[in-house]
């Protein structure tokens, strides 16, 4: 552990955290307010389209319409997408000539990527053609993210709307999320990441002799236009196996890092859109102090055990240094775990070093984050997921102190207070009773590749990261057969879906009521006393849901670890 | 219905300006610009390719630098780690073989001064990058070998040697391949000077 590494750290949360300010603001023009300066632009284009779509922008949609719109929409692509998928054998730019995916994993890799997941049970360069790459994954990683940030646009409206059924036009929303904020900046960076390294080519695999006379295949491809993407959209899903830690996905220290500001900056940019949308910025910045000492704390825990290295290894063989198993070089341990912290914070889910060979604390916290899912969150939701324990916060503080409680204005009542608690609940379910299932079947344990306490972690972390629709995982599971593609993918839909589904309720339910002026009475939502009884209220619901399963998974193996180089294994 | 038909076509539209449009617009400026880079960064030695800078070759050669251990062999078409956990006690019996074959082919080195990154496998497997002590060590055997003197192999990585950013962003390092492409440069010179 050196200062200067711990500076870099700060550095780049900083600057995600400065860059997403802006980007708040933009949004906040774009979809907060009628008309914007961008309009005389990007209107021509988005007219195009909207005619090549059939879409009469002037109509205003209700809660239902909106929802149903989002969610037909997402089943055409997914099936569009899992089509691909099968047909790849078919189909055009496979000059490594692969066969279309069975039918259990077109089905996984189609739900991992419509739900911002990007869960992948197959090995990119192994399994994929280019075509596939392009129109089946990168394709989804714009929608995707395109969704959940809609999403997050339309419960705003909502919670600012005073009497009103119409929260928005779904397609006017989700065209202009690409035509504006998504697309020109994947372009302009897609360019940036080739300079530094990455590529981009239809040619096929390159091989080569090497200096020693070997043979050596290398894979390539349209990677960089997949990367900005993969990054900017919070989806995680790499061109290759070993996604940023693969040296072609990630070159550079500097790329790296450059991925980290581009997955983090929109997230912690919607908490500022947010306070714009209800004309509070004290409420954003209340929530940004929390969640930055919250990433940061995660960020250097992984950082102390991680460079602390592996005490195991010291014993048995005399060597002293980091953990550098499952490492790259040139990002060493402070880059692999501010990015091991980032990307499980905004649910990317990429990953620049092997979460499963950190150290059991260091592997926790990705853990944790996942489980919190509202660490910022990923594209959309995970503002989402913020409101809906800032509704519960509420709900709770305001039967301590006996008064009506009231989140900007509007009176939460049961309807609403069942909905946040149902979208909730379904978090912790979705991780556990799947988790439990596989542990107790041999079917279960034959995919584990470690043994002991960190072989429970592995499963665990595969349903939080389903259930989080992360992405990332311990990835010495064998994941890649038919029981468990398909519980992922029901997993992977359930935790998408049903909290979505009942956001919006709850959207179209305070939507119609009126906006009451603050008063004396008025329990006060953007002080830090409330702040700090958001986080109380997330982390012991998190805490007493997941703390048994951390406490035989990480926690135990950390503590077995410690009696056995005490002599008292 | 109208739903059902107006998300076809959606769909049908946006995978043909994400899926095909966006990644071909990016492949036009990527290989106007940078053609090097975009084709993956492969260089060649004596006419021939021989690699990409970017990505570890498997070292036979006693006299070359050679990479961290590969847990998939040095397939750059098919990258991927041990993910052995820190209590695995296959991760021990993998640092023991590494820790045994470093010994071997420099001995004299005490354990304790072996870098972590000789010993444990690295992230994708095709890590091309080692760290300075890595590189130190083995140029007593590559002296040995050709006959170079090792204050020449040392200057050698100092000058390939990659300096991280402030010393913030990740640590100093040499890649493998650049370090032994200046390394057969200098041994062609002196054979033919």
């Amino acid at each position: 552990m050196t200062i200067l590494h711990g500076i870099g750290i700060i550095l780049i949360i900083a600057i995600t955290i400065a860059v997403g300010i802006p980007i708040g603001h933009y949004l906040y023009q774009l979809f907060g307010q009628e008309t914007s300066k961008t309009d005389r632009f990007f209107l021509p284009m988005e007219k195009l389209l909207y005619r090549l779509i059939g879409v009469n922008p002037s109509v205003k949609m209700d809660w239902k319409a909106y929802l149903r719109a989002l969610l037909i929409v997402n089943l055409v692509m997914m099936v569009f997408v899992y089509l691909v998928l099968r047909l790849q054998g078919f189909l055009p730019l496979n000059p490594s000539h692969k066969p279309g995916l069975s039918w259990d994993l077109a089905f996984n890799t189609a739900t991992s990527f419509i739900t911002n997941t990007n869960w992948q049970s197959y090995s990119g360069e192994q399994t994929l053609s280019y075509f596939s790459q392009m129109v089946g994954i990168t394709f989804l990683q714009f929608t995707s993210a395109a969704t959940g940030f809609v999403a997050a646009i339309a419960f705003l409206r909502a919670l600012v709307a005073h009497k009103k059924e119409w929260i928005g036009n779904f397609w006017v929303d989700i065209i202009k999320i690409h035509t504006r904020v998504l697309l020109p900046v994947s372009v302009v960076f897609a360019v940036v990441f080739i300079a530094l390294g990455v590529p981009q080519t239809l040619q096929g695999t390159a091989v080569v002799h090497t200096l020693s006379g070997h043979l050596q295949a290398i894979s390539r491809g349209p990677i960089a236009s997949l990367e900005v993407i993969k990054q900017f959209g919070t989806n995680g899903g790499g061109y290759m196996n070993a996604n940023s830690a693969h040296p072609f996905e990630d070159p550079s220290a500097w790329t790296t890092v450059l991925e980290m500001v581009l997955m983090g900056s929109v997230s912690a940019g919607l908490v500022w859109t947010f306070g714009l949308m209800i004309k509070n910025r004290k409420q954003a910045i209340v929530l940004y102090v929390f969640l930055t000492a919250i990433l940061l704390l995660g960020a250097f825990v992984i950082y102390a055990s991680e460079s602390a290295g592996n005490p195991l290894l010291t014993h048995l063989f005399g060597l002293q240094g980091p953990n550098m198993e499952g490492k790259e070089v040139r990002f060493g341990t402070s880059l692999s775990s501010v990015f091991a912290a980032m990307t499980t914070a905004f649910t990317t889910g990429a990953v620049n070093a092997m979460h499963d060979s950190f150290m059991p604390l260091g592997g926790m916290v990705p853990l944790v984050f996942m489980m919190f899912n509202l660490v910022f969150g990923g594209k959309g939701v995970g503002l989402l997921n913020i409101l809906m324990f800032l509704i519960i916060t509420v709900f709770l503080s305001g039967l301590m102190v006996g008064r009506t409680p009231e989140v900007f204005g509007k009176k939460i009542e049961a309807k609403e207070i069942k909905l946040a608690t149902m979208a909730m609940l379904v978090h912790p379910f979705l991780i556990l009773i799947p988790t439990a299932l596989f542990l107790s079947t041999k079917s279960g344990i034959a995919m584990l590749g470690n043994p002991g306490l960190h072989g429970l972690s592995e499963m665990l972390y595969a349903f939080t990261s389903g259930a989080a629709n992360n992405g990332s995982a311990f990835a010495g599971l064998s994941a890649n057969n038919v029981f468990f593609n398909v519980t992922q993918g029901i997993v992977m839909i359930l935790g998408r879906y049903v909290s979505l589904i009942a956001m919006f309720a709850i959207a179209g339910s305070l939507a119609k009521k009126a906006v009451t002026p603050n008063s004396v009475g008025t329990l006060k939502t953007d002080t830090f006393a409330f702040g700090g009884v958001f986080v109380a209220v997330f982390v012991i619901v998190g805490a007493l849901t997941f703390f048994p399963a951390l406490a035989i998974g990480p926690i135990g193996e950390h503590f077995s670890m410690w009696s056995a180089l005490n002599g008292h294994p | 219905m109208v739903t059902v038909l107006r998300s076809v076509r959606f769909t049908l539209v946006f995978a043909l300006v994400l899926g095909i449009l966006y990644p071909l617009f990016v492949t036009l400026i990527g290989q106007t610009i940078f053609p090097y880079q975009a084709n993956g960064s492969l260089v060649t030695w004596q006419g021939k390719p021989i690699g990409s800078m970017l990505i570890a070759q498997a070292n036979t050669s006693p006299g070359l630098f050679s990479p961290r251990p590969s847990a998939v062999d040095y397939a750059a078409n098919n990258s991927g780690a041990t993910n052995f956990g820190p209590t695995n006690p296959a991760l021990f019996k993998e640092v023991k073989a590494n820790l045994l074959a470093v010994q071997k082919a420099n001995p004299g080195i005490p354990v304790a001064a072996i870098p972590m990154d000789m010993v444990e496998s690295s992230a994708s497997g095709l890590d091309p990058d080692i760290s300075i002590a890595n590189a130190t060590i083995q140029t007593v055997r590559i002296a040995r070998v050709t006959h170079i003197k090792r204050s020449d192999l040392l200057r050698l990585i100092a000058q390939q040697e990659h300096h991280s950013f402030l010393g913030l962003w990740g640590s100093d390092y040499v890649n493998v391949l650049r370090l032994n492409l200046a390394l057969l440069k200098k041994e062609a010179m002196r054979h033919h000077g």
